[in-house]
């Protein structure tokens, strides 16, 4: 488990036009960017596959998410939605301090 | 000069970049309140204009994590989020690299803090200013309190940093303008976004504008926690606001806006 690792990457991700590019080439290009990081397999997979869902549920900080998810395109309810799916799929939050307390069907905003 | 006006404000990115999803009536009276509290900042006529922000690992992480810095720059760059998810465009903001090494010095009497010669504001500054300054004319110290990765700084120490910018801004010649932003009792960018605890709330603002000092340092970050969510712990920019003013406040807007995530807050408070 490397959470510090995970958030790290997408700290540098959220701050640096270069790697973003890298990044969003995908492939091999993608995959030799993350392996300059101490990932475990899992951890590699999320960020890979931007499964925020996992990511969320692996404790990384909602504002590091926050921004991970419009870089991927992803609307702000969809953004949600994935990180309640990734509760629902993978269980509680296991790390840090952006633990859920709603439920998975509740949305308090309307989205 | 002085502190000529200090004040407290909320900083949540969806009171710009998804004003679009707010009930219009709603969204319009907030940043109603919000654009007047900015008259009432430029009214004061200050020369520079310090933020006391809770930033988001922007420019601050794990791996050297002050617990108070301030930027001494002569301009810094914003938002580093995408301008359209924000709803801000990019561009430069002003800064004085001079001013900010005098307050800095005088600070460092009391408070060890660090310093920055570069920043990128995200929304924890670039929101406020949108209605603070929209013109972005306006001198900007930039300064950061670790609200996001524990542990963090004590409650009585984020007040006695409030008493040292006060002292620093006393020696300046400048006039000088201060706003905390952040809080107050949120769950953002969770599934949670949307959720608040407004009776918590309004009593911490009870007590905000009282300047209750033994009031306000009582809460522990368990309680904030529980009670006001991982969000709660940006309290710690206004009890330095509080600190630095020494008067009293007046709320000018308190009300939840749950596709903002936050009870958008906006708040001055006299310089006594």
């Amino acid at each position: 488990m490397s959470l510090y690792t995970m958030q790290k990457f997408l700290y540098t991700l959220n701050r640096e036009p270069e790697v973003q590019r890298s990044y969003g080439k995908g492939g091999a290009v993608r995959d030799s960017l993350l392996a300059a990081y101490d990932l475990d397999s899992e951890e590699f997979a999320a960020i890979r596959n931007g499964d925020i869902g996992k990511l969320y549920v692996l404790g990384c900080n909602g504002q590091l998410l926050m921004h991970f998810a419009p870089l991927l395109g992803i609307p702000w309810a969809d953004y949600l939605e994935a990180m309640r799916e990734g509760v629902r799929k993978y269980g509680p939050v296991r790390a840090g301090i952006y633990a859920m307390t709603t439920g998975t069907e509740e949305k308090v905003a309307g989205v | 000069m002085s502190l000529v006006f200090a004040g407290v404000c909320s900083h949540a990115p969806g009171i710009t970049g998804r004003a679009h999803l707010a009930d219009a009536g709603v969204k319009d009276e907030f940043h109603r309140q919000f654009h007047r509290m900015g008259e009432e900042l430029r009214a004061s006529k200050p020369d520079a204009l310090i933020v006391i922000a809770a930033e988001h690992f922007a420019n601050f992480f794990m791996n050297n994590m002050p617990a108070y810095a301030i930027g001494m720059a002569d301009h810094y760059d914003g938002p580093i989020e995408d301008p359209k998810w924000l709803g801000i465009e990019k561009r430069k903001i002003p800064g004085s690299a001079k001013l900010s090494q005098t307050i800095i010095r005088e600070v460092m009497q009391t408070v060890d803090i660090a310093y920055a010669e570069e920043w990128r504001f995200d929304h924890g500054i670039m929101v406020p200013l949108n209605f603070l300054t929209p013109a972005y004319d306006m001198d900007v110290i930039p300064v950061n309190i670790n609200c996001q990765g524990p542990p963090l700084t004590p409650l009585h120490r984020a007040w006695t940093f409030g008493e040292a910018l006060r002292r620093a801004c006393d020696k300046v010649p400048e006039r000088i303008a201060l706003v905390g932003t952040g809080g107050i009792s949120h769950w953002p960018a969770t599934p949670d976004s949307g959720k608040v605890n407004e009776a918590w709330d309004r009593e911490f603002m009870n007590r905000w504008c009282a300047n209750d000092r033994e009031a306000m340092l009582s809460y522990t970050d368990e309680e904030t926690y529980r009670e006001a969510g991982q969000g709660g712990f940006e309290i710690r920019t206004f009890v330095t606001v509080a600190a630095a003013a020494r008067g009293k406040g007046e709320v000018l807007h308190l009300k939840s806006i749950p596709i903002f995530a936050v009870s958008c807050t906006a708040a001055t408070m006299s310089v006594e």
